[in-house]
């Protein structure tokens, strides 16, 4: 269930060039949240929203600055890894500009959700956790986000769209530059 | 303070949201100042206006015209007419017809709101709104009239019960963590309602936040604890939002915060976000996510009333649990035990889903039977098909048939069936669905989400859903039923928390209450409900074959031939048993085996 550390390579490039806006965006993040344990998951929430992912700097970073020996926060880059890999909304890879957000849950699926997934793959020509070689979509699912009375539901970026059907998604996705 | 002569109040709720209400009100932002109105017509944002059902939805006041479905495109339009001209559009207005709010409508025959009370009935983004239906007077009472003990009496007199799913007493809960010698203690609420269909807690925060809140302090006061979570979900931004909001509210108020109502009493909260995982709503994966850890389960004992957060002693109960808590205090004991059964009291939300005629948010009476909630409230099974079986409890519930339709629902009961009541989700099916393929469903949902700490979970799961593939592909073999109950009955007992131990339950239930179909599916090779997609063939019946030609033009693998006018043939090696033909058919002619 967890993102791989897959080998970065390919996006060495786009890393280096975040290089400069990480320790940041790490550092607005820890202002907003403060140092405690409890602030951790809020910390890379935010860092995933602004990168789009958790790169292995950041989880450095968070760890040069949180890491407190004397009131007992203790934290490792492993143990950071370890807690960033687990949750399905951090992603330690790269992602596209936009990500799609497909709800994969069985009242959506009843409703149609299948030909709008169908939709989407064939519309962007890739497969769920892929990034399309522009980097401009990313395509994941994502669990019951509770507004099944609307159903099928897809959320781009924070924008959420319900009813939605097969021929609505190029429209949709014609909306993102 | 300004004067406008007109407002106009746009829906934000998520329904709406999803279908573009803030580009409408953008959209209307921009056309007001081009047309220089702004000074005169303000734009703000409500909730539940109507259903949601054909939004973005707006309401104009004073006039009070409910205008539906609006985009971006009509605004200018709406703009000039109504605001300019000052003439109604008609063909954008609500058309009088009865209320229907897909979710939650106005309350159907047998229904009894308690903790839906207020939901879409007040502005959950304003307190004076709760304070005004008695919000925070049970508070006052708590603290101006009661001791701690008394109020964990009061909870244990009224029979309340975990809302969460596992139904353990929920003062007897109180008193253990009040019991327990350390200190400081903390009060979680658990919103991180993860069932896929079940939305009972998502209505309450975005309706009611208060409420929560309330029977949150409530606990901290008779815990004797200063400091509370709510770990809500990230797939609930709205949710979240609306909880902080009222937090700042009910701290601007000296509602929360030091010395509450001059109490002396010293008590807040924060709100703390998940970030996808299932296993969270577990209470040991949700501490340990509270703490900044993987959401992952640990054993119990110790139990959180001993060691929760930070080690320390703390209370952790369902949103639905702490909602009722108010009302309790407020309208006494006896009234909350006057509702349900002997041994399960009050009220209990459902989420409605499935095939009847209305699907969405109830909130019933314990004891109710199955068969008054699908066809007195939920209006009966859509296209009068028959009932085959509801599937109560969410993923690691169970489903039952019809001979429980007249079972009293209570936690017992439910328990004693092979199913449970869970957080609340009920999926009704009806006779044309594939109780294996069910099982199989609930099984690939739980296989995914099992976190992987133990083995009995992470490779249980994991076997059990490819037996059932194997079952569905049409590869099922003798002794395949032996296999699944054995190692049902293994993942029960040895997994780690009640992901695993529940995650059989569907297989358990239906091979339970519908062996036969098993039995069909593996010896026959046959799907009775004709749903797995290996074990049917579709062929034409030729007398009834007219040869309009209408299946062979909408096969999407063209496996369909024939002469016009001729009767038609499909070749079972190129057809993929999709089905549209049948449902193109207007004879009748497809024959589905």
């Amino acid at each position: 269930m967890a993102d791989t550390l897959a080998p970065e390579t390919p996006q060495a490039t786009k890393d280096q060039l975040e290089n400069r806006d990480i320790p940041k965006i790490v550092d607005a993040a820890i202002k907003k949240h403060g140092r405690g344990k409890d602030a951790l998951i809020p910390i890379f929430s935010e860092i995933n929203a602004a990168l789009g992912y958790i790169p292995a700097q950041a989880i450095t970073e968070v760890r040069r600055q949180v890491h407190d020996p004397a009131n007992q926060v203790l934290v490792s880059d492993n143990k950071l890894f370890s807690m960033v890999s687990f949750y399905h909304m951090f992603s330690t890879k790269p992602r596209g500009r936009h990500v799609i957000k497909f709800c994969e849950s069985a009242p959506c699926h009843v409703v149609g959700g299948r030909q709008v997934w169908q939709a989407l793959c064939d519309e962007l020509k890739i497969q769920n956790g892929e990034t399309t070689p522009d980097n401009k979509w990313s395509l994941v699912t994502t669990s019951c986000l509770g507004i099944c009375s609307v159903g099928p539901v897809i959320l781009v970026d924070d924008d959420v769209y319900g009813n939605v059907t097969p021929a609505d998604v190029a429209q949709i996705l014609a909306k993102y530059d | 303070m300004a004067l406008f002569r007109s407002h106009v109040l746009v829906c934000v709720d998520p329904e709406c949201l999803a279908k573009g209400a803030h580009s409408v009100m953008d959209a209307l932002q921009d056309e007001l100042v081009s047309q220089g109105l702004i000074e005169e017509i303000q734009v703000l944002e409500t909730s539940r206006i109507g259903s949601c059902a054909d939004g973005p939805e707006l309401m104009v006041y004073p006039e009070g015209v409910h205008y539906v479905g609006m985009t971006e495109d009509d605004v200018p339009y709406l703009v000039e007419e109504h605001f300019l001209k000052g003439r109604v559009v008609d063909k954008f207005r609500k058309q009088i017809t009865v209320a229907k709010d897909e979710e939650l409508g106005p309350p159907k025959p047998k229904e009894v709101r308690v903790v839906l009370r207020n939901c879409g009935q007040i502005d959950p983004e304003n307190i004076e709104d709760y304070i005004a239906e008695d919000g925070y007077a049970a508070l006052a009472k708590v603290l101006g009239e009661m001791q701690p003990q008394e109020v964990i009496d009061e909870i244990m007199r009224s029979g309340l019960r975990g809302r969460g799913g596992a139904g353990f007493a929920t003062a007897k809960k109180w008193q253990f963590c009040r019991n327990t010698p350390d200190s400081p203690k903390y009060i979680v609420c658990n919103a991180d309602e993860g069932d896929p269909g079940a939305f009972m807690n998502r209505r309450v925060l975005e309706g009611d936040p208060h409420s929560v809140l309330e029977g949150m302090i409530i606990a901290g006061y008779a815990i004797g604890a200063n400091m509370g979570y709510v770990y809500c979900r990230a797939e609930y931004p709205l949710a979240v939002s609306t909880l902080n909001l009222a937090i700042k509210q009910a701290r601007a108020m000296g509602l929360l915060g030091d010395d509450i109502m001059g109490s002396g009493f010293s008590f807040d909260l924060e709100v703390r976000m998940g970030a996808g995982a299932f296993v969270c709503g577990e209470e040991t994966a949700l501490i340990a996510s509270i703490e900044g850890k993987r959401g992952e389960p640990r054993s119990r004992p110790p139990f959180p009333a001993v060691k929760g957060v930070w080690g320390k002693p703390t209370n952790n109960n369902n949103v639905e649990t702490y909602a009722n808590v108010p009302q309790i205090i407020l309208k006494g004991a006896d009234w909350f035990a006057s509702m349900g059964t002997e041994k399960s009291k009050g009220t209990k939300t459902f989420a409605i889903g499935g095939d009847v005629n209305h699907t969405g948010l109830i909130e019933v009476p314990l004891g109710i039977t199955l068969r008054e909630i699908i066809y007195d409230v939920a209006g009966g099974i859509k296209d009068n098909k028959g009932f085959k079986a509801v599937q109560i409890g969410g993923p690691m519930g169970g489903c039952l048939p019809a001979k429980y339709l007249d079972e009293k629902i209570d936690y017992e009961n439910l328990n004693a069936a092979g199913a449970m009541m869970g957080s609340g989700g009920m999926i009704i099916m009806d006779e044309e669905t594939c109780m294996v393929d069910i099982a199989r469903f609930f099984m690939e949902f739980t296989q995914d989400e099992s976190c992987g700490k133990c083995t009995p979970c992470r490779v249980g799961t994991r076997r059990l859903l490819e037996i059932l593939q194997n079952i569905c592909n049409g590869d099922g073999e003798a002794g395949d039923i032996e296999d699944l109950e054995h190692l049902c009955k293994q993942v029960q007992l040895t997994s780690l928390c009640g992901l695993g131990q529940g995650a059989p339950n569907p297989v358990v239930s239906t091979l339970k209450h519908f062996r036969d179909e098993y039995e069909a599916h593996i010896f026959e090779k046959r799907c009775p409900a004709k749903v797995c997609r290996s074990l049917i063939s579709y062929t034409i019946i030729e007398s009834a074959c007219t040869g309009c030609t209408v299946c062979a033009r909408n096969c999407p693998v063209n496996a369909i031939s024939g002469e016009r006018r001729q009767p038609h043939l499909i070749d079972p090696s190129i057809c993929i048993r999709c089905g549209i033909c049948k449902q193109v058919c207007n004879f009748n002619a497809i024959l589905v085996e």
